[in-house]
């Protein structure tokens, strides 16, 4: 039998992951037995699904109509001023509904989840707003939906736990650990594992066993193909850099993901250094921490010389994870794309920079974005152009950062 | 013939089923666990499952989160749960040891010098529970060389087109998980195990252990009328963390409370058949 013509040159860094899930040695399918199964039927779904014209075609007229796809760019020229450098361009995914990049992925996971005959749903969520972009799908399709939540993060992120209930959602605070995401989704697989002939689980990052990591980015690369277009019809080519932040890392997959083949691009993620790469308190698993297995994949874990899970810290409750992606992994190890990281104050100087020069109050996730930005943008020259992924926006995030910044409201 | 392999022959020629009770490492402390594990033999224990600690243990329960928890607060590692083993075997040559975690500490210590110092302190087999089939190339070469039996686990979930590729190369017994759901939950009803076993028993040869959810004495007799062995885990460590003082710390009773409970189980396997 002849193989399939691949869209990708023979070369091309876009046809992962293999058969068995990997990027290189990163992924791979680290489950209990109990939940395998399952995981081979959601890849054959996925990959029926994918085959099938009209999968795509439902998904975009909810990507259209519901989400309001396609999303914005644009020039931040006050802040390209205030830089005096390259013009930077925001790709505004926090215009979607629900405010951030997370609906694209929850839209086609529920969509698969309905086409699989699937009666409940399960999330688990860090900052609220997979949570919430999750609760969002179940209603407007009539599924029940349970958040997992680490129970630090329902104290930090009161407005999106009051909107996932408002939204029908029953959300079940986690105790257990640090109480943030590792332990949602840690509770989210017991769940699972437990509810295994209804419950489909929309998992809110490209981590995860196969097929998520490659099921999530493929949901998420409505970013970068819009933002590639929306550029070339703007400018009339290429962004000299693209850059987004990364907790688990779906936005910056979601961008990067078409630019891979496109080696003039530079590809930046920005991950949480918290207090300091060296405070022992930080969220950057790739600058500081080491191979490993986690949640159903083999990827960069912040863990101790015993191979016990460390605790992650960031400002953002989103970026707050000890793990990451393993095609982040992967593209960090063949050094395609750069990973840098900023600490909690450099956000939050960013945050406020964003606010009071482009009118955006940003989430604290894409704050760390721009404070790389911020960084590089006046180092480059007038006519060169970073296209930078605004992920979400900041509403959720007014009363951390005003006790942040010693305000009380 | 491996530890395990002779162990089952014996119980098969006295015509009874195995009776394996679980400990975490270092749960309480170094001592408490310690003296659980030279006491299980005497009470009754066929073969031991030693739990190694782990921050994230996905497919546990309550129970066994909070058993690895006060073990990991204790500053358990695996270098410390292997020297358990060895600490064993200076009295007990006989009684198998299988040793149950989840792979990130094993890759952490080093796959091959983990298997090597595992054999060498007298461990017998591994269950490694977020290890499926399509990943134990990972681990098989290594465990094999240094003669460690992998064993495998079958779920509700695993049908049988599937089973013959979960126990292909497998060895020491097979681990049926008898719910779909984490540890000390829910038990399985005699009849979900009678449709069970026949199925896994089509497939292999080897012993079937029956795990997650077997509490009682009762359910342990149930367990081993219907297959080889019983695993029992959450009951011990329930009894175990009710024996604490209010600061989590082993009293008099700990060790006692324990021992007693798996002397009744294994009065109860031992009367099954």
């Amino acid at each position: 039998m002849n193989k399939p013509l691949s869209p990708f040159p023979a070369n091309s860094l876009r046809t992962g992951p293999d058969a068995r899930g990997r990027f290189g040695e990163f992924g791979g399918r680290f489950v209990a037995e109990t939940l395998m199964p399952l995981v081979l039927e959601l890849e054959a779904a996925y990959e029926a699904a994918k085959a099938d014209p009209s999968f795509q075609a439902e998904l975009d007229v909810y990507l259209r109509d519901y989400i309001g796809r396609p999303s914005p760019m644009w020039l931040a020229q006050r802040l390209t001023d205030r830089l005096g450098g390259a013009k930077i361009y925001f790709k505004r995914d926090e215009l979607n509904h629900t405010g951030a990049h997370k609906i694209n992925s929850c839209m086609g996971q529920i969509l698969l989840a309905k086409r699989m005959g699937k009666t409940r749903i399960i999330a688990e969520t860090g900052a609220g707003q997979h949570g919430v972009a999750t609760a969002t799908v179940c209603a407007l399709f009539g599924l029940p939906c349970t958040v997992y939540m680490g129970a630090t993060d329902v104290a930090r992120q009161a407005p999106n736990v009051f909107r996932m209930k408002l939204l029908g959602a029953e959300v079940k605070p986690v105790t257990s650990g640090a109480a943030t995401l590792k332990d949602a989704m840690n509770e989210a697989l017991r769940d699972w594992v437990a509810n295994v002939r209804d419950t489909f689980y929309i998992i809110g990052t490209v981590a995860g066993p196969h097929p998520y990591p490659a099921m999530v980015r493929d949901f998420q690369s409505v970013i970068g193909n819009e933002a590639k277009a929306q550029l070339q019809a703007a400018e009339g080519r290429l962004p000299d850099v693209a850059v987004a932040c990364i907790g688990g890392g779906s936005n910056a997959m979601g961008l990067f993901h078409p630019f891979l083949d496109d080696p003039s691009v530079r590809l930046i993620g920005v991950e949480a250094a918290g207090h300091g790469l060296d405070s022992g308190a930080h969220a950057a698993s790739l600058s500081r921490g080491r191979p490993g297995v986690l949640h159903g994949n083999r990827t960069y874990l912040l863990q101790d010389e015993d191979g016990q899970i460390t605790e992650a810290h960031s400002i953002s409750a989103g970026l707050d994870y000890p793990g990451i992606g393993p095609e982040h992994s992967w593209l960090h190890e063949i050094k395609r794309v750069e990973y840098v990281a900023a600490t909690d104050t450099e956000a939050l100087e960013a945050f406020q920079l964003c606010c009071r020069t482009e009118g955006i109050i940003p989430a604290l996730e894409p704050a760390h974005a721009i404070a790389h930005v911020a960084k590089i943008a006046p180092t480059m020259a007038k006519d060169q152009i970073i296209l930078m992924n605004l992920c979400g926006r900041g509403d959720k995030d007014i009363f951390t950062v005003a006790e942040a910044l010693g305000v009380t409201l | 013939m491996s530890r395990i392999a002779a162990r089952f022959a014996q119980l098969k020629a006295e015509g009874r089923g195995a009776l394996m009770p679980f400990l975490e490492a270092w749960d309480p402390d170094a001592a408490t666990s310690m003296a659980l594990l030279r006491g299980m033999p005497g009470a009754g224990a066929d073969l031991i499952e030693i739990g190694c600690p782990f921050t994230d243990p996905m497919a546990d329960g309550p129970t066994v989160q909070m058993a690895s928890r006060r073990a990991l607060d204790a500053g358990a590692t695996m270098a410390h749960t292997l020297a358990m083993v060895r600490e064993f075997r200076r009295e007990d040559d006989t009684t198998p040891i299988v040793l149950m975690g989840y792979l990130n500490p094993i890759l952490s210590y080093g796959v091959e010098r983990f298997c090597k110092d595992a054999s060498v302190c007298g461990a017998d087999g591994l269950i490694v529970v977020d290890l499926p089939t399509e990943e134990a190339d990972l681990l098989l070469p290594a465990a094999r060389a240094h003669g460690l039996d992998v064993i495998r686990l079958v779920a509700p979930t695993t049908d049988d087109t599937r089973l013959p590729l979960v126990l292909a190369g497998s060895s020491g017994f097979v681990y049926y998980v008898s719910i779909t759901g984490v540890t000390g939950t829910r038990t399985a009803s005699a009849d979900e195990l009678a449709a069970a076993i026949p199925r896994i028993r089509a497939v292999t040869d080897l012993p079937i252990a029956i795990g997650f959810g077997v509490r009682s004495p009762a359910q342990a007799a149930a367990a081993v009328q219907a297959a080889d062995g019983a695993v029992v885990a959450s009951a011990l460590i329930d009894t175990l963390a009710a024996s604490l003082d209010g600061n989590g710390r082993a009293t008099a009773h700990t060790v006692r409370n324990v021992l007693d409970e798996v002397r009744a189980l294994a009065e109860a396997v031992r009367g099954a058949r």
